[in-house]
């Protein structure tokens, strides 16, 4: 199903947690909204599942309105964070609940929930009450539960939130061969990058109620069209900088950059890996730390007259000799990325890692 | 680590504290439930048995039996619905109706009864109404119907609250989604939860209202055969001086109250393994 959403807006009280928001999801895709806690992603979420209503704004299921369609006629599938499994009611009846309520009858409901548990693999549970499941097994239950129904849209809030980090990383994985095989259109909500560029097809970066970028993860990765974008997808320094032509000043630094942006003051974007940084005397900055992890290096500097930015590298890489705290190197940039200096101020935001 | 030393080798002083705190329970709590047993017992099942016989007897063990289980019945449904509307409604004014709830608990029961006793006795237009269209509440079954819910209001109420509010708001969106209905998202996620607490809690009311004095004393009007109920019975027995007709029927409204103590018990601990 093609999900269309128009000039989407929700309060709460003063709080805006929608603002104008408007956005397609194609059929059959899994889309990501990406943005930190607060952001109003998952109310997003809520008012297409029929679980919030929009102050204003339209919600379109192909073409057809689905803005004023109570919860219970949506066709949608719901994966809430914490699982919300009803505890009294084994695995099996949890999983045939939705088939139950629409007096599908018996063996077919039966048929289905059998289907389900192969899918999932959680055949041979289906005996067992939520209590007695660990994390991961819950939340297979949970996506069992809303997918029973054939959804024409599955809604996944922060799916993997609860569970541990290693499990999450295979349910990831299951999520998208899952959806690769079942094919329904998907929505999921996260605060974690990593899992959205994972997992999806779309990204859809969600800040302060509204939709700062709707791109392939590559577009996103590449081609951050705002400073908060930019920030919030992987390690990045953000440098003032005045801007001439193509090109930022920082201090002793400089970088041609991309992106419009009028001369005068601006933040200069660079992430830690398109940098280059090599020992050379006078050079333009001095190293302060030198830290290794797995088969990466972060090498911490000062730039003169402009603040401290992180480096990182492949462990083996031969630019690292003789970098030690102390020294003093030159720097190139490889990519970097400039925004207008007003739209929000140079310390770190919430979610920028 | 020092509680494990210790439990492995008590001291002297520990010793002594701990027998003299078996010793408390049991002077309080053990030794007078068996010294009314064996008084009550001493003649033989057979005395027990001719004490209940008694017509009086048996009227008030039924006039209690009967009101009890009403106030049982009505506190669990109506309990359990109040519970619901403080805490699904954020009705105005709920900080006042909740410390109403308690305030039962607080009130001396024999203050209760006099409470029901001034509203409606004849000293009022209410009571004097009521009794003109022949449906008097005081010296009548429906006062000690009043009373007995009064003195045990809180009871389920109190039970079942802290259950709905421990009860995951996406649980019931969830059911919703999926298509329930109002009913059935009660029955799949309330009914289970709430229902076992306030049947344990229903129980716990019936309990209480079997052995009820206080409340009673003043709005019933105790007459035999009426309005005469077991524990106002058993205390007039002890006034005219035949305590073994009394210790008859209070050895059996106890051994009634240690039975649904227990049965309350028992569904609470249910509750329990299945949060576990």
């Amino acid at each position: 199903m093609k999900i269309r959403v128009e000039h989407l807006s929700k309060r709460f009280g003063s709080f805006v947690a929608v603002d104008d928001v408007s956005f397609e999801v194609a059929d059959g895709s899994l889309v990501a909204l990406l943005g930190p806690s607060g952001s109003g992603k998952s109310t997003l979420l809520r008012i297409l599942a029929g679980l919030e209503s929009a102050d204003s704004g339209q919600v379109w299921f192909d073409d057809e309105s689905a803005t004023d369609l109570h919860t219970r006629m949506r066709g949608v599938g719901f994966v809430f964070q914490h699982y919300a499994l009803f505890r009294h009611l084994t695995v099996e009846r949890n999983i045939g609940f939705g088939l139950d309520v629409r007096g599908v009858d018996k063996a077919s409901v039966r048929r289905k929930v059998k289907e389900l548990l192969a899918l999932t693999g959680l055949s041979g549970l289906e005996d067992r009450y939520p209590s007695q499941l660990s994390g991961g097994q819950r939340q297979r239950v949970a996506l069992a539960r809303a997918l029973a129904p054939e959804p024409k849209l599955l809604l996944l809030d922060e799916p993997f939130g609860a569970v541990d980090a290693k499990v999450r990383e295979e349910l990831r994985q299951w999520l998208r061969r899952l959806h690769d095989e079942v094919g329904v259109t998907s929505i999921f909500v996260t605060h974690d990058q990593e899992e959205a560029f994972a997992v999806s097809d779309r990204v859809l970066v969600v800040h302060r109620g509204r939709i700062e970028q709707n791109g392939t993860p590559m577009e996103i990765l590449d081609n951050p069209a705002t400073e908060f974008v930019a920030r919030f997808v992987g390690e990045v320094n953000v440098l003032p900088a005045s801007l001439r032509g193509d090109t930022a000043h920082s201090g002793a630094l400089q970088a041609k950059v991309s992106g419009e942006v009028p001369a005068g003051l601006a933040h200069l974007v660079i992430r830690s890996y398109d940098l280059k940084l090599w020992r050379e005397d006078p050079g333009v900055a001095t190293v302060q730390r030198v830290v290794t992890f797995g088969d990466r290096v972060r090498v911490q500097a000062l730039v003169d007259g402009a603040g401290p930015i992180v480096a990182q590298f492949p462990r083996r890489s031969s630019l690292l000799k003789n970098i030690v705290p102390g020294s003093r190197v030159q720097i190139e940039v490889t990519t970097a990325r400039a925004y207008p200096a007003e739209t929000s101020s140079l310390h770190p935001m919430a979610a920028a890692q | 680590m020092t509680s494990t030393a210790h439990a492995l080798a008590p001291n002297r002083a520990e010793r002594l504290v701990r027998s003299a705190v078996v010793l408390y329970i049991a002077l309080l709590v053990a030794v007078p439930l068996l010294a009314l047993l064996s008084f009550g017992l001493s003649g033989g099942t057979h005395a027990l048995v001719e004490a209940l016989r008694s017509p009086v007897a048996r009227s008030a063990l039924w006039l209690t039996v009967w009101t009890s289980s009403v106030v049982a019945v009505l506190n669990t449904l109506l309990g359990t619905a109040t519970a619901w509307v403080l805490v699904r409604y954020k009705l105005p004014g709920r900080a006042v109706l909740s410390a109403l709830i308690d305030l039962p608990l607080a009130i001396p029961t024999l203050v209760a009864g006099l409470m029901l006793a001034v509203l409606y006795g004849p000293l009022t237009w209410l009571g004097h109404g009521l009794e003109a269209r022949g449906m008097p509440i005081i010296f009548a079954p429906p006062g000690i119907v009043l009373a007995l819910m009064f003195v045990t209001l809180p009871f389920v109420i109190r039970a079942v609250e802290p259950v709905l509010l421990e009860i995951d708001p996406a649980e019931e969106e969830a059911a919703r989604i999926l298509g329930a209905g109002p009913l059935r998202t009660f029955q799949t996620v309330f009914l289970p939860a709430i229902g076992p607490a306030a049947l344990s809690a229903g129980i716990r009311s019936l309990g209480r209202a079997l052995g009820e004095f206080g409340a009673i004393v003043i709005v019933a009007g105790n007459i035999p055969f009426r309005t005469l109920t077991a524990p106002v019975y058993i205390f007039g027995e002890i006034e005219s001086g035949t305590p073994r007709a009394a210790a008859a029927v209070s050895v059996l409204l106890l051994l009634l109250a240690l039975a649904l103590h227990g049965l309350a018990g028992f569904i609470e601990r249910r509750i329990g393994a299945r949060h576990a």
